[in-house]
């Protein structure tokens, strides 16, 4: 059997405080096809968000490794960025600086200051963030904010793209918008996603498979669910879709189930 | 049941009378003119109160004392004793007569000395002690001891060390300045958002691209917290250390009048020590604000 692009195998975190030790995360095992995009949910607390730090290497296994393009992860780097979830955008600089940093960073040595510009812009294009260059994070809104974030995560050509409830802070009109923005760009880019969200539409509009968790503490995967729905996904057509509605019941049945039990 | 039938005939706007039209003012004139008082009113608005605050508590002040020639003078008796004073802060007879702007003018580049020193130092210090967790623990408890000694005492330590004024004098503004600089720019370090410092470590910046591109914008407006804070202490420390210092100052000024048992002049010189502080935590205050593109407060 021939290995997964990305590969969580076995994977478990303990945090020790002290003498106070809290096992979050045991026997996570995951595979992620290139191009492939997979969604991870579960409840508030359950650990989801230190899985995808995992995968970004910014906290360290306890046990397992993540495996990704045959080489393990250890630690953070521009092959897994992250669009975390309030944006992170440096307050000091402006929208364009946000992502020529990154540029100017991964890409210092292989492309000339005039590609670096060019590409950096292509990519602030990319999210329709192109009109807004020389303004600072405090002068845009929200949804424009995440923008840049997507934008500068998807300017270092990362391996996989880690979404860490990228949507979770905005209004549901601007979350909408959002989704179609990152469906199209998956769509142009083929890139690999992982993302965490709560959100049960979001997770089945937007994902091929959903990866549901169990509640912490020692949260592992319940289940995985395949969403088979043909791309491109209109999310009107879609909404009244048999795969959609089923996949969404099922996701639904499974945190409800789960969290009365 | 009848309702009255809705009448949409108001929802239009009623044409505006024609004779309206020639009272108008000309555009060019209401363009400026709004702009302009605005202006001045925003000005009347922060300069008045004060003022009349002034005013009031001076009035207050000559109320109390009247013209008793004995103690505190009143401030009708401030002025006819300190005329000159008031009136000429640049006249120079040579030695330490001198107006008052002089003597401030003095103190200001020994305060302008000792706390580049304390600044440059204490943002070192403060950095290295908001990252490192061991520095903290073993310096910050020390830290917090020696700032509250007060600037006079640690004159004679100074002098002790150094036997000479001058440096005595720039080390007691120096080690009086220096604690809320280290201790704001190491709370300022310890406080990055964790988000910054992944951004940081998903790039893999290097560490001096981390000190300039992340550590000091972040920490900006904390280190000129301290820095305000550390200003208004070395101008305090140096009243303090010229008192006993002796030479041209306006510490020494105020010794000097008070062994004269002049004390309108003493008051004319507290005013200027007042004004002056307050334009010194005024000016780092500007600063802050543009260096850290307004996040700062000022």
């Amino acid at each position: 059997m021939a290995k997964a692009y990305l590969s969580i195998e076995n994977v478990g975190v303990t945090f020790t405080k002290g003498a106070a030790r809290s096992e979050v995360l045991t026997g996570i095992d995951l595979k992620v096809e290139k191009g492939e995009f997979v969604s991870i949910i579960g409840h508030s607390g359950c650990g989801k968000s230190t899985l995808l730090n995992v995968v970004a290497g910014l906290t360290p296994v306890t046990t397992g490794a993540v495996i990704l393009d045959r080489q393990e992860v250890n630690a953070p780097g521009p092959d897994r960025a992250v669009v975390f979830q309030n944006h992170s955008l440096l307050p000091w600089l402006s929208v364009r600086e946000n992502v020529s940093l990154a540029v100017d960073k991964v890409f210092g040595r292989t492309k000339s200051a005039a590609e670096r510009r060019d590409w950096t812009l292509h990519n602030l294009d990319l999210v329709k963030m192109g009109h807004a260059l020389d303004k600072r994070p405090s002068e845009i809104s929200g949804g424009m904010k995440q923008r840049v974030g997507i934008a500068r995560a998807l300017a270092m050509e990362p391996k996989v793209l880690l979404l860490d409830e990228p949507f979770g802070a905005l209004d549901a009109l601007t979350r909408a918008h959002l989704q179609d923005s990152v469906m199209e760009i998956h769509a142009a880019l083929k890139n690999t996603v992982l993302m965490i969200t709560h959100d049960v539409d979001e997770a089945t509009l937007l994902s091929d498979r959903i990866v549901m968790m169990t509640n912490g503490p020692r949260a592992r995967v319940g289940q995985i669910l395949d969403v088979a729905l043909p791309r491109p996904r209109d999310r009107l057509a879609v909404a009244e879709h048999p795969t959609y509605v089923h996949a969404r019941a099922a996701v639904i049945e499974f945190l409800y189930a789960r969290r009365a039990a | 049941m009848t309702y009255p039938k809705p009448s949409f005939s108001q929802a239009t706007p009623a044409p505006a009378p024609v004779a309206a039209a020639p009272t108008a003012p000309p555009p060019a004139k209401s363009l400026f003119l709004p702009e302009l008082g605005r202006r001045a009113k925003a000005v009347a608005e922060t300069v008045i109160p004060p003022l009349l605050t002034l005013l009031v508590a001076l009035a207050i002040w000559q109320a109390v004392i009247g013209d008793s020639y004995t103690g505190l003078p009143s401030p009708k008796q401030v002025w006819t004793d300190s005329k000159d004073l008031i009136l000429h802060p640049f006249y120079d007879n040579g030695g330490v007569d001198k107006g008052l702007a002089w003597h401030v003018f003095t103190s200001l580049k020994r305060v302008g000395v000792g706390f580049s020193i304390s600044a440059v130092c204490g943002i070192l210090l403060g950095v290295f002690v908001g990252s490192n967790r061991w520095a903290h623990r073993g310096l910050d408890p020390i830290f917090q001891v020696l700032r509250t000694v007060p600037p006079l005492a640690w004159l004679p330590i100074s002098l002790a060390a150094f036997h000479q004024a001058q440096p005595s004098a720039l080390f007691v503004i120096f080690i009086t300045s220096i604690w809320p600089i280290i201790i704001n720019t190491a709370v300022g370090v310890r406080n990055i958002p964790s988000d910054y410092v992944n951004v940081a470590k998903v790039l893999r910046l290097s560490p001096v691209e981390y000190f300039f591109k992340i550590l000091l914008p972040a920490t900006t407006p904390y280190i000129f917290t301290g820095l305000r804070i550390g200003i208004g202490m070395s101008w305090l420390a140096i009243v303090a250390s010229e008192m006993l210092l002796g030479g041209v100052g306006i510490g020494f000024f105020i010794w000097d009048q008070y062994n004269a048992s002049r004390i309108a002049d003493i008051i004319v010189a507290l005013a200027w020590v007042g004004v002056t502080g307050f334009f010194l935590d005024r000016l780092v205050a500007l600063v802050g604000h543009f260096v850290s593109r307004g996040s700062a407060a000022s």
